[in-house]
């Protein structure tokens, strides 16, 4: 009994939990698939992938994203070389020194992201001009200074990553290839750099998505090349569109097959090398067998319905057309809306009835078309009511029907002119 | 044999800020030979070892290889190759790679790095395993491969740090066959290091006997079993029983010795310490479990010693007596097995005999750790 009962409190408190955490990227993600004006999942209107089509038509969001994939790109190259200086120094400097290089090199993270893009601004501003150069040189590039600013605290998280491996390097390895007769350079290449490899890879992805989510020090170095989150931020200003979830989408979809396809490749070198170790040495030198790709593999299985949902999906996009459906819903709504003009007027007619009857008593009449507010599309009309109380109420209603809850200063004005 | 290329180490100190770890070492290796250094560990072999291949700079003195001196000369720029105490293989390449990594730094092609790993694995009796991966090797497997990269390499010296240290004991007495009859073959000098008196004794042409940074004798195996400088390579180098004392009179090569606990002992002098001891001068003798003999009750004179017989041991090719002297000294003593000839002696009075030359007489000094 005790223990069920715990049993289902751990259950319950992980669903809230992942509702917590992934309920605002579902939601995102359906509303990309609604033809609704505005990012919603109810009511549901139509199945569409216009949302798509648009975002890839929008010259700023294309802009973005290649600046973007320009400053991640030098992020990462810059990061990850200073973040590998860097963890080589931690590991020849004198043991004494050691801690305090650690904290002073790892102090960037610590330091607001604000800061870094003002004190970036400032300082290369200041060498711009002792170096007796115009607005528009290199120095003062955005791409540049964006790329330099990230990358003074995105080269700490690399270091951090790269000495965690390094500190599992033997560095009798690196003596035995100088043993062997190998120069320094080669030494370096041939055996350290292949034994960071795994971690070197994972400090650039690390400064890929560092690069491409920072806002707070790009948003003081972008100049003319702003990012895709400074793009997006921008926008968000004059409203939101359906076109933002569909790049949301996007990028979930994404970094759920970059995470499948890591998973299945690592599941995958662990079977072989578990092959490897119970082979036999006749096995071995005849002919190794490798476990299928799928066996005991489930992020592989997974992989693969993933890959087969997006064939679906992408096949679904291109034969489908919601012109019909949202011909419907526009129908639909007008036929609604029809009717609400003329519930209202027999409203109106019974209410000058009453008021003809009850002349004293105007709160009565004006709580009765509350209680129609929170439904579907009732409430649309419901401010309505109120305000064209009296006069020509149905051009009134007839202008604002998208007028919802939440949202309601930034709606999209595409859903007026469909009602229409 | 070739002549191959020697080693001298002349005047060799090492320091670490103060810490001395090597002092004063002169060591002439000739060409060709299976050198050993023979000490406990934390005595500055490895040290020593470093400084031949080039990983560490002497504090005064020099390294010459081949009578060349090696002063600025970097590590892969000497003739030597290390076995390194923890082997060092390159953990991401196959064998073959490793084997052949020195053929790759000097830009030979895959197909021949090929066909010398295969040469080499079959030497080292691991045919047909080029494709594994270090991991994938039994750690004498590895062992022999680490011996390969090095050979692959074509050396002057091999320097072999504590190879074998890793591996169990059936192993260890294999590998050692193994790397003397690989040195015979390849004709080059090998330098191992070992704290392992046995591994010394049977693979070495010559072995030096360290203690605490300092070298105390040069010879080979034979002598320093039987004739040891010092009280620290008595001790150290196999199993020895030690009576300390004064030296009571000189007679030519041989000492009178009043030891504490059991009386007036004769023994001769170690070569290297002839005519440098003298009446009254502290001393200490050592006489080996095998040199006892059981003499009959009652005999007595300067090479009998009287004990109680605590226990017996029975080890097979011998017996191990433990007994007790006068005074509480423990004395080892090893009766070879002969059959059935052996009587038990737990409890019992005993005395026991030595011959004179078998008994090494030494200035007193440090022994080595139990
Ligand atoms: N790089 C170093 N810095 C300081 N002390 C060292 C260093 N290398 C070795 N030592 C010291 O020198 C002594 C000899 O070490 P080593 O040559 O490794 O001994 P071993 O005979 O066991 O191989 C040890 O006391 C060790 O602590
Ligand atoms: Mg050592």
């Amino acid at each position: 009994m005790n223990t069920s009962f715990l049993r289902i409190s751990i259950w319950v408190y992980l669903a809230i939990f992942f509702a917590y955490l992934l309920g605002p990227l579902v939601i995102m993600s359906v509303t990309a698939f609604n033809s609704s004006g505005f990012p919603r999942m109810s009511p549901w209107e139509c199945l569409t992938f216009q949302w798509f089509g648009e975002l890839f038509q929008d010259q700023r969001i294309l802009n973005g994203i290649k600046n973007s994939l320009i400053i991640g790109a030098g992020t990462v190259a810059l990061s990850v070389a200073m973040g590998l200086a860097g963890a080589l120094m931690l590991t020849q400097i004198w043991p004494k020194l050691r801690a305090t290089y650690y904290t002073i090199i790892i102090a960037p993270i610590l330091i607001p992201g604000v800061v870094l893009g003002i004190s970036t601004l400032v300082f290369w501003d200041r060498i711009n001009r002792m170096l007796g150069l115009g607005a528009d040189s290199f120095l003062s590039n955005g791409i540049f200074l964006t790329v330099i600013g990230q990358s003074t605290f995105i080269a700490s998280y690399c270091m951090l990553v790269l000495v965690a491996r390094l500190q599992r390097y033997d560095m009798a390895l690196t003596e035995a290839a100088l043993d062997l007769g190998a120069t320094h350079a080669q030494a370096f290449r041939k055996i350290m750099l292949p034994f960071m490899r795994p971690a070197i890879a994972s400090a650039a992805v690390l400064a890929f998505l560092a690069s491409f989510e920072n806002y707070n020090t790009t948003t003081f170095t972008f100049g003319e090349y702003p990012t895709l989150t400074i793009e997006l931020a921008q926008k968000v200003r004059y409203g939101i569109t359906p076109a933002i979830s569909a790049l949301a989408f996007i990028i979930v979809a994404l970094t759920v097959f970059f995470a499948l396809l890591n998973e299945a490749k690592l599941k995958r070198q662990e079977l072989v090398a578990a092959a490897r170790k119970e082979a036999t040495v006749e096995e071995l030198a005849g002919k190794i067998k490798l476990p299928s790709f799928f066996a005991g593999n489930m992020a592989a299985v997974l992989l693969v319905v993933f890959a087969v949902a997006t064939i679906t999906v992408v096949g679904t996009a291109t034969a489908y057309n919601p012109a019909q459906c949202i011909a419907d819903v526009r129908e639909q709504k007008q036929l609604e809306a029809e009717q609400r003009i003329q519930e209202l007027r027999k409203q109106r007619e019974e209410r000058r009835k009453q008021q003809e009857a009850q002349e004293a008593e105007q709160g009565e009449a004006q709580s009765a078309p509350k209680p129609s507010n929170n439904s579907g599309f009732g409430n649309v009309f419901a401010p309505n009511s109120l305000g064209g109380d009296g006069d020509d109420g149905a051009s009134d209603t007839e202008s604002e029907p998208s007028n919802n809850s939440g949202f309601g200063g930034v709606f999209d004005p595409n859903s007026l002119q469909s009602d229409q | 044999m070739s002549a191959g290329v020697g080693v001298d180490l002349e005047n060799l100190w090492i320091r670490f800020g103060d810490f001395v770890a090597v002092r004063d070492a002169n060591v002439n290796i000739n060409g060709g030979e299976f050198f050993s250094f023979l000490g406990p560990s934390g005595c500055g072999k490895t040290t020593i070892l470093r400084a031949v291949s080039g990983f560490l700079d002497p504090s005064e003195g020099n390294v010459l290889i081949g009578g060349k001196n090696m002063k600025g000369i970097g590590p892969n720029k000497r003739p030597t190759a290390l076995i390194f105490q923890n082997l060092a293989l390159f953990p991401l390449m196959k064998i073959w790679e490793n084997i052949t990594f020195s053929m790759e730094i000097k830009g030979a092609s895959a197909a021949q790095r090929r066909k010398r790993a295969d040469e080499l694995l079959d030497m080292i009796a691991l045919p047909g395993q080029g494709d594994k991966l270090p991991s994938e090797l039994s750690g004498g497997q590895r062992q022999r491969v680490a011996i390969a990269r090095a050979l692959c390499a074509e050396p002057d010296v091999l320097l072999l740090d504590e190879p074998l240290s890793a591996l169990d004991l059936k192993l260890r007495q294999h590998m050692r066959t193994e790397l003397r009859e690989i040195q015979q073959r390849v004709g080059i000098t090998f330098i191992y290091i070992t704290h392992d008196q046995g591994e010394a004794l049977t693979m070495s042409d010559s072995i030096a006997v360290m203690r605490a940074g300092v070298i105390d004798q040069i010879a080979d195996g034979k002598t320093i079993y039987n004739d040891p400088n010092t009280a620290f390579a008595a001790s150290f180098v196999g199993e020895n029983n030690v009576f300390r004392g004064k030296v009571k009179k000189v007679m030519d090569n041989e000492v009178l010795i009043s030891t504490n606990r059991s009386g007036d002992l004769v023994a001769r002098v170690s070569t290297a310490n002839q005519g440098k001891m003298s009446e009254g001068d502290a001393a200490m003798m050592f006489i080996r479990p095998e040199a006892f003999t059981i003499a009959p009750t009652g005999a007595a004179g300067d090479h009998f010693v009287t004990a109680r017989v605590n226990h017996e041991e029975f080890e097979g090719n011998a017996f191990n007596i433990f007994t007790e002297g006068e005074g509480g000294k423990e004395i080892k003593v090893s009766i070879p097995n002969h059959g059935q000839s052996f009587e038990d002696h737990t409890g019992q009075n005993i005395t026991l005999e030595y011959e004179t030359r078998n008994a090494v007489a030494v200035p007193a000094g440090e022994l080595a750790a139990e």
